[in-house]
């Protein structure tokens, strides 16, 4: 039973970086605005959580440095896109692209530093309880980070007027900006908030998950988060059972790596890419189902006149 | 007093080319600030970065050698970019076309087949190959609706690892000492030199053809001129009667043609094996060549320089200035943000008003 435990709470482990990343693109294109700058704003998250765990010694205080620098990060692509009115599938690029290099410049000198990450919980006499310990008491802290992002998301989607009006502006910013909401500012604040949701998945990475820097560490991940938001068609719930599927898959590939399936390794590394593919088709296929749930106004651009 | 930006009634002939020039200088400016901020001489940094590595005749036809891919692909690519096709999977592309071409050029080794009759032989194969790579995408896009820009992200990642089972694994080179290299290629494989004592080799006239037909592709022909109005109003395209099927499939299987050509050019130029990473991210730096170009073919021949200049600047800074050579990589981001940012001024004017 042991085993199982360990399962799971590797399993999550694997997911939570998409958790965290999905949840924060979610919000972003519950707002209508498509940011592909994922997987940039992550490598910084990553790079800038572990240059700080590395100096301070805190992986804590890295983590919050983490989603500062990708959140600030994020706003270079909202004032391109909101203000200067760009094409967000080009900016976000752009902003991946920017990012992945400039995580590679400042990230050199740290390609071989070793850091104490911060470890799986402890708790004396609960996560040694047999069965349910591990299960409840013996995840990484972030795990429970990113479980806690996931109810705040749900709650402030479903059950709040902030939610109601910010999936107002991603239905029909023409409207919400009739009744007198600033629509431009609240596309901003998803942004932001998306980005700082990319830097904490960056900062798992980097001072939990491996702990270590290299370069492109996300590996994709970025992408990956991406595709999941259209898997989960906009619904929190469905992203968490998306990203522990891709954590499953992920840690499959690992597990037979080490068991030493007769397979290369190359090949079983394709596995979380090629699932993204064949998922994201299956999904995809009901496009009547996508357009019901896809925000109307998704990478639409809207300018207030 | 604040800004207030007001639409043009037709775009600004003059900033669409003069944008891309205010981006560059910008990012000239963030290149002062970045050297300042490494304690580099800003005006020394410029010289080992722009003037420098192009001061030679090897110079200039190193940046012709690198502008080769990064023109091809940028141009393959905008055609698909016209028709609102986003393939950003061209390094993948270039991976297969890799694997494609230098498959055939490791399966001949050294039967002595003529050049004349094993380069076409490779770059077909390439071709398919890169074709193949971006077919999938299209296929998926038409068939299941599914987004082109993840999937085509994605398979970048699956080539990579194809591309590394193969050097590691059945096309390793016995006599390699275990590297994970294939054989080299056989003399007749490989791309005639066009400059001696350069790397330069034929790989940029066949750069240059691709990008003349493509001008001719988009600007003579029927169906390059029903892609930009499908890219320029959906609407109209669809009630036009064009095929939107048929504009994601051309427009993915151009970009994927050319990069994988690149593919070949590549490990039969400068290169002359296949190895675990046939591109230091060529694929990727030719979506920014095709916006800086305008995704005009002309400006694309232009900017792929730039880009090129980049690269060789960013070795020339980690030999020169000891500063990581990724510092490419943030120059090429900064140059596209800029870009962006400077293309308000096509459609917008900006107005100083009294709040």
């Amino acid at each position: 039973m042991n085993e199982i435990a360990q399962i799971v709470v590797l399993t999550l482990a694997a997911g939570t970086p998409l958790v965290f990343a999905a949840l924060g693109e979610l919000v972003v294109e519950k707002a209508g605005v498509l940011n592909l700058g994922v997987e940039g704003m992550m490598l910084v998250g990553a790079i800038a959580s572990f240059i700080v765990a590395a100096k301070a010694g805190s992986p804590w205080l890295g983590v919050f440095v983490g989603a500062l620098a990708a959140a600030l990060l994020s706003q270079i692509f909202a004032v391109i896109v909101l203000t200067l009115r760009a094409n967000q599938v080009a900016t976000g690029l752009a902003l991946s692209l920017f990012g992945i290099g400039l995580s590679a410049f400042i990230g050199r000198p740290f390609m071989s530093v070793v850091i104490d990450g911060i470890k799986p919980l402890a708790v004396p006499g609960l996560s040694t309880m047999p069965l349910v310990g591990k299960l409840i008491f013996g995840h990484n802290p972030l795990v429970y980070l990113s479980i806690a992002l996931f109810l705040a998301v749900q709650v402030f989607l479903q059950r709040t007027r902030a939610g109601l009006v910010l999936r107002a502006v991603g239905e029909s910013p023409q409207s919400a900006h009739a009744i007198g909401y600033p629509v431009i500012a609240i596309r901003y604040a998803a942004v932001l908030f998306g980005g700082a949701c990319a830097g904490l998945a960056g900062a798992f990475l980097a001072v939990a998950y491996t702990p270590s820097w290299v370069e492109g560490m996300t590996a994709g991940r970025g992408w990956i988060a991406l595709a999941l938001v259209v898997f989960a068609s906009w619904k929190p719930w469905r992203v968490m059972i998306g990203a522990y599927l891709f954590g499953s898959v992920t840690l499959a590939q690992f597990q037979a790596q080490a068991a030493g399936v007769a397979v290369p390794s190359q090949l079983l590394a394709m596995l979380p890419y090629v699932a993204t593919v064949v998922v994201l088709a299956l999904i995809s296929r009901d496009a009547t189902m996508i357009r019901l749930n896809a925000p109307a106004s998704l990478g639409k651009p809207y300018h207030p006149e | 007093m604040r800004l207030r930006l007001e639409a043009r009634p037709v775009p600004s002939r003059v900033y669409v080319w003069t944008a891309p020039l205010i981006a560059a200088l910008a990012t000239l400016a963030v290149g002062f600030v970045v050297f300042s901020a490494f304690g580099k001489n800003p005006l020394a940094a410029f010289d080992a970065f722009f003037i420098a590595p192009i001061a030679t005749r090897y110079g200039v036809a190193e940046l012709l050698l690198k502008a080769s891919p990064l023109m091809l692909i940028a141009t393959g690519l905008a055609i698909g970019y016209r028709a609102n096709v986003w393939n950003i999977g061209a390094e993948g592309q270039l991976t297969l076309g890799a694997i494609a071409g230098g498959g055939v050029a490791l399966a001949v080794g050294d039967a002595l087949w003529p050049p004349v009759l094993l380069l076409p032989a490779m770059f077909v194969a390439g071709a398919a190959g890169g074709m193949l790579w971006a077919a999938i995408p299209a296929w998926l896009r038409t068939r299941f609706n599914a987004n082109e820009i993840l999937t085509s992200l994605m398979l970048v990642y699956v080539a990579t690892l194809l591309l590394s089972w193969l050097v590691h694994g059945p096309w390793r080179d016995p006599e390699g000492y275990n590297f994970p290299q294939s054989k080299i290629f056989a003399a007749n494989a490989m791309l005639p030199i066009l400059l001696p004592e350069t790397r330069l080799n034929a790989g940029f006239l066949l750069a240059l053809a691709v990008v003349a037909i493509a001008w001719l592709f988009v600007r003579k022909h029927i169906v390059g001129f029903e892609m930009r109005v499908a890219g320029l109003s959906p609407g109209a395209a669809n009630y036009a009667g064009i095929s939107w099927r048929r504009n994601i499939w051309l427009g993915m299987l151009a970009g994927g043609a050319c990069a994988g050509l690149a593919g070949v050019s590549e490990a039969a130029g400068p290169i002359g094996q296949l190895l675990p990473s046939m591109s230091p991210g060529y694929g990727f730096a030719a979506i920014i060549v095709a916006f800086v170009g305008r995704l005009h073919p002309a400006g694309i021949a232009l900017a792929s320089l730039l880009m090129s200049l980049l690269y060789l600047g960013g070795e020339s800074a980690q030999v020169n200035l000891a500063l990581p050579s990724a510092v490419t990589g943030l120059f090429q981001g900064t140059l596209l943000f800029f870009l962006l940012a400077a293309d308000v001024l096509v459609n917008y004017r900006p107005r100083m008003v009294l709040a």
